[in-house]
């Protein structure tokens, strides 16, 4: 078991430049989440960790050993792929064992390390069939536990879960979960799905066009977002972003009557979650219902606030109407600014 | 589907019928010389031997010569040529193929290009310059140097069989393989070869029945009777001084044995191996 480190790394293809100078410590144990849209390098980054990308400049360790010549295999790192790779030709058996085999390990040590992790998985009944007879999820266990196997140092997960229907994703979320609690191993798992982020990661490194917008505990991401696109990558529906003047009445929406009470001063961007309105007789904002979604538990709001279009989250049953004009009261205000769409830091004391 | 009806299906029947008999004609005209005692393109249409022998097939296979057995070493140099000439074509256009399919390197597109525009040449072309190179290096009469010959045609039809067959093999397999710890080489054998059986079963037999068929570059390079192969041989059954149509029918019948047998044996593999890459995924 290691930790990982990156220092400055850059990744360019001739002209084309991938990830521009990534500093990261992860540390031993840690879920790593990488995060961003697709495009923003993040599976490039992960290819470079796993060797099967050469750094272009910078320094990658894992744990104390710099291993940027070093070739995949000897890096001691097991990956699991977006499409499995399960080896078509060999059986789950063959499969798991793999990585000892050609590491020359008597087979009676291959198989009792198989056995274990097969039984830990519930793969033992499919042992014996090739990937080819296996459903989607069972390819999936299967590509997980060839990686535990090699009980690597780190697990690099490339989208892993992309492939699965959506109950069986969120039933392999909680696996996931499980198992790193079991194995207590760094795992770096790149998704471009925020819930499987938010839910898996002690921490998400929201990449963007090569460059990291922030790293941090989801929680973390989620309540005190650096930027304008990490406001509205993390979070489902996406974060309101308004422009807005603050003077030392307050906030003003631009073509928006009614102030709020905020720090922030000049031109800005304001964020709110559709989560943090309250719809209220005194709202101080005022707010036609365009469309309803309705969504069981809750109903997203799709309301036309002065020029802008915002979406509100409520709780159902709700007597509100399409066509109908309702008041709004913000609770939990985020401020960018509005040139680089950097947060504003909230007065030394203040709690957002 | 619909199921057809009744007069369609006799139409369909009376059709098939028809062209397996147009097919199947010629072939039964040679079993009808083989098995005949004084084999004649004379007396009927009809492919239905007048009387029944062996002595052909005896014949053709007695054959002998001051060294012994003749027929014997025949047989043995065309399954020696066709082997080795499946297997030099193998090594050669397995390796080939790969790099092709998986490196970007100068001159690979023009590799590539220049693999198909030697298959516009037919053989016949290359027969003096092939003769004069063996000639030079003392392979001429040699089983190595047609089997050498046999190989280098056979390459390019090849390369191009099995580079589309790996391009269809997902490129994650052999990361996979890298972070498993194998090398390029272990990659190469362990994982992509088993994958490519069925090409490799094609392109087996291709090489194979192309040297085991061939006739004009065998009988220009091979000049001593003791290092024919069967194609030549057959020859030599129909020339100026006469036709033994009854050998020739028994011979070409012997011949075509080892390809038929072969055919069946790897059939599995030669289906799934003709419409690989057709279908992606």
């Amino acid at each position: 078991m290691a930790g990982l480190t990156m220092r400055g790394l850059h990744k360019r293809y001739g002209e084309t430049h991938v990830l521009k100078g990534i500093d990261l410590e992860v540390d031993n144990g840690e879920y790593l989440v990488l995060v961003g849209p697709s495009g923003c390098g993040k599976s490039t980054l992960l290819r470079c960790l796993a060797g099967l990308e050469e750094i272009s400049e910078g320094d990658l360790l894992i744990g104390e050993r710099r291993v940027n010549d070093v070739l995949p295999g000897k890096r001691n790192v097991a990956m699991v792929f977006q499409s499995y790779a399960l080896y078509p030709h060999l059986t789950v058996r063959q499969n798991m064992g793999f990585a000892l085999k050609i590491a020359k390990r008597p087979t009676a040590e291959i198989d009792a390390a198989v056995d274990k992790v097969a039984e830990q998985l519930e793969l033992v009944p499919l042992l014996d069939r090739l990937p080819g007879q296996l459903s989607g999820g069972q390819r999936q266990r299967v590509a997980m536990g060839r990686a535990i196997v090699r009980q690597p140092d780190v697990f690099l997960f490339d989208e892993p879960l992309s492939n699965l229907d959506a109950s069986l994703r969120s039933h392999m979320r909680v696996e996931l979960k499980r198992l790193h609690r079991r194995l207590e191993t760094t795992i770096v798992h790149v998704t471009h799905d925020q819930v499987e982020a938010l839910t898996l990661a002690t921490r998400i490194m929201v990449l963007n066009l090569g460059v990291v917008q922030q790293v941090g505990p989801p929680r973390e991401l989620f309540n005190r977002p650096a930027n304008t696109f990490v406001a509205q990558f993390i979070g489902s529906p996406s974060m309101n972003i308004l422009p807005a003047q603050g003077d030392e009445k307050g906030i003003v929406v631009d073509g928006v009557d009614g102030a709020i009470e905020h720090h922030a001063r000049g031109p800005i961007e304001l964020g709110v979650r559709p989560t943090d309105f309250e719809v209220t007789d005194d709202g101080v904002w005022s707010a036609n219902v365009d469309v309803i979604e309705r969504l069981g538990a809750e109903a997203l709001l799709h309301l036309e606030l002065g020029p802008h279009k915002i979406s509100v989250m409520v709780n159902e049953p709700t007597p509100i109407e399409m066509g109908q004009t309702i008041r709004l009261q913000p609770r939990v205000l985020h401020a960018f600014n509005r040139d680089t769409g950097v947060r504003i830091p909230e007065p030394a004391g203040a709690t957002s | 589907m619909r199921q057809p009806s009744q007069s369609r299906l006799i139409l369909t029947h009376v059709g098939l019928v028809v062209f397996t008999a147009l097919t199947l004609y010629p072939v039964l005209w040679v079993f009808r010389l083989a098995l005949e005692s004084d084999a004649g393109l004379g007396g009927g249409l009809l492919p239905i031997p007048r009387d029944v022998t062996l002595d052909n097939f005896r014949n053709v296979l007695g054959t002998t010569d001051s060294h012994g057995w003749l027929f014997g070493k025949q047989l043995f140099n065309s399954i020696f040529v066709s082997v080795l000439t499946a297997l030099m074509g193998l090594v050669l256009s397995a390796t080939a193929a790969y790099s092709l399919s998986r490196w970007d390197f100068p001159g690979r597109n023009r590799a590539i290009g220049a693999f198909l525009v030697t298959q516009m040449f037919p053989g016949v072309v290359m027969l003096i310059p092939i003769y004069i190179l063996l000639d030079k290096v003392g392979l001429l009469d040699s089983l190595l140097g047609l089997a050498l010959v046999y190989s280098t045609t056979s390459v390019p039809f090849s390369v191009w069989m099995l580079k589309g067959y790996f391009d269809t093999i997902p490129r994650a397999l052999e990361e996979a393989a890298a972070l498993d710890g194998c090398t390029r080489f272990q990659t190469f054998f362990t994982v992509i070869l088993p994958l490519a059986k069925p090409a490799l079963a094609v392109v087996a037999l291709f090489s194979f029945m192309t040297a085991w068929n061939e006739f004009i570059l065998a009988a220009t390079l091979m000049g001593d009777a003791r290092s024919y192969t069967l194609p030549v041989v057959l020859n030599g059954y129909v020339d100026e001084y006469g036709a033994d149509w009854g050998a020739f029918a028994a011979g070409a019948i012997i011949v075509s044995l080892p390809v038929m047998a072969l055919f069946f044996a790897l059939q599995r593999y030669f289906v799934e191996g003709l419409t690989a890459g057709s279908v992606k995924g």
